[in-house]
């Protein structure tokens, strides 16, 4: 196991392997999130009180979810780079990085959305939408203090320093913002069971969908990460060569 | 003692370019004084908002400081001969960052018995903002000392500390201008001082060893 596990985080293996993976990813998470978003926009009844209005809650909630999600995921990536000087641990951290930041975006853009009509605001000074935003911030620094180096190797390295810091830091600041009264309504449970089946159903499709989209996305950015980083080795000039044949 | 040692170079180091050291202070004076000239001369509104500007200005101010914490070792390369010393380097750092706060973060609180008068502060409102400069400005110290490791390799890492460091403060900000604002009100502030506390402690025993991790990949 450990051998095979250190045999495919050999960057020509890697590349091989996230090749074979992402069509399989990528069509699960198409049909997923169709699935989720046919059922619950066209589908699921309306809310009794918010209307159709709610409906936001199936691209709002999933993103919401998985920026956080993102972010631990990353975090354990960061980690074995570090301890286990394993330098495509780092590239799959710089990976997931852009991906975890827009997924935040998506959730504080359609939190916003979302807020106009229920609270009659734009936005609001709470708690969850100000960790967000902080937790956006700190997705911006690692994206720029890992392009700010030109060695790949060491922006790996410090990128990864950073994203255990504020890892370490990220409970202590949602707690803290939590001090602050809230006008945001509390959370459905991890597993929504507060919410009625008709519609958890497709928020759960949903969520499964992005999971699978995030993982995409991220097996997408890796291929191209370890092209960059591996440009001047034989298999990248290979697999290029066969790119320009077909 | 090998920290004594270091804390005393430190020191010397900072005094001998006395500049650097006043600057951050006069930034932390003047910023305090925009305040009042673009809201306006009212007492109690400057009393309201005043928890803010102070702990703004602070966190302002420290940011600008925190360059010379390694910068002027990196570029002549001492920072190098003192990761080569025996002594562990998070205990190397541990001196660094005490001496620099020394330096940056302590005049601040000397500076706030002006401040509460600029601001129209009473008596209980100064304990508070001096407590919580007390507590808060060596965290904020520590954990600039992180974002100064990983960026001082770069060109320019001017921007992109501050970019690194402020989401991490929040939280100091969170509670520091709580405590002041809580005494403005006649409450105890015990509770905030103690979050302020705990996370002092937690930082200084946690950001030593991420911040040596970061100056061995900067310095390679």
């Amino acid at each position: 196991m450990w051998k095979w596990l250190h045999q495919s985080g050999k960057p020509d293996r890697l590349y091989q392997l996230c090749g074979r993976l992402l069509p399989w990813f990528a069509v699960a998470a198409t049909v997923t999130l169709a699935t989720g978003w046919i059922w619950g926009f066209g589908f699921a009844p309306s809310d009794y009180q918010q209307g159709d209005s709610y409906r936001i809650i199936y691209i709002h909630v999933p993103a919401a979810m998985w920026s956080m999600g993102i972010y631990a995921a990353m975090a354990i990536a960061a980690f074995t780079g570090l301890v286990w000087q394993w330098k495509t641990a780092d590239l799959a951290a710089a990976a997931m990085a852009p991906v975890g930041a827009v997924f935040t975006f998506i959730a504080l853009v359609t939190g916003s959305a979302w807020g106009k009509p229920m609270w009659g605001t734009w936005w609001i000074w709470d708690a969850r939408l100000t960790s967000e935003l902080v937790l956006l911030f700190l997705y911006m620094g690692v994206i720029a203090l890992y392009n700010a180096f030109d060695d790949r190797r060491m922006a790996g390295r410090a990128a990864g320093i950073l994203v255990l810091v504020g890892v370490v830091n990220l409970p202590i600041i949602h707690y803290s913002v939590q001090w602050w009264n809230t006008l945001h309504q509390g959370s459905s449970g991890v597993f929504q069971q507060a919410i009625a089946p008709s519609m958890r159903t497709p928020l759960r499709w949903a969520i499964a969908g992005f999971w699978l989209l995030f993982i995409s996305l991220t097996l997408m950015r890796l291929r191209n990460l370890l092209l960059l980083s591996e440009r001047h080795r034989p298999w990248v000039r290979e697999v290029a060569e066969k790119g320009a044949r077909q | 003692m090998m920290i004594g040692r270091i804390i005393m170079r430190e020191l010397r180091v900072a005094f001998r370019s006395g500049a650097e050291v006043v600057n951050p202070l006069w930034f932390f004076l003047i910023v305090i004084t925009l305040f009042p000239l673009g809201i306006g001369p009212e007492p109690q509104l400057l009393a309201r908002i005043a928890p803010g500007i102070v702990w703004v200005a602070a966190l302002l101010s420290s940011l600008l400081a925190l360059e010379r914490l390694f910068r002027d070792d990196f570029i002549d390369g001492s920072l190098e001969q003192l990761l080569l010393l025996p002594t562990p380097l998070p205990i190397t750092v541990l001196g660094k960052v005490i001496a620099h706060w020394l330096v940056t973060g302590l005049p601040l609180l000397l500076l706030s018995p002006l401040v509460a008068l600029l601001l129209s502060l009473d008596f209980a409102t100064w304990r508070a903002m001096a407590l919580s400069l007390l507590l808060g400005t060596p965290t904020l110290s520590f954990l600039g000392a992180i974002g100064v490791g990983l960026t001082v390799g770069l060109r320019r890492g001017g921007v992109l500390l501050s970019l690194l460091v402020l989401p991490l403060a929040v939280p100091v900000l969170i509670f520091a201008s709580a405590a002041i604002d809580a005494a403005g009100m006649g409450l105890a502030i015990n509770g905030q001082l103690a979050i302020l506390g705990a996370m002092l402690v937690a930082s200084a025993t946690l950001a030593p060893f991420a911040t040596a991790a970061a100056l061995r990949v900067s310095v390679h």
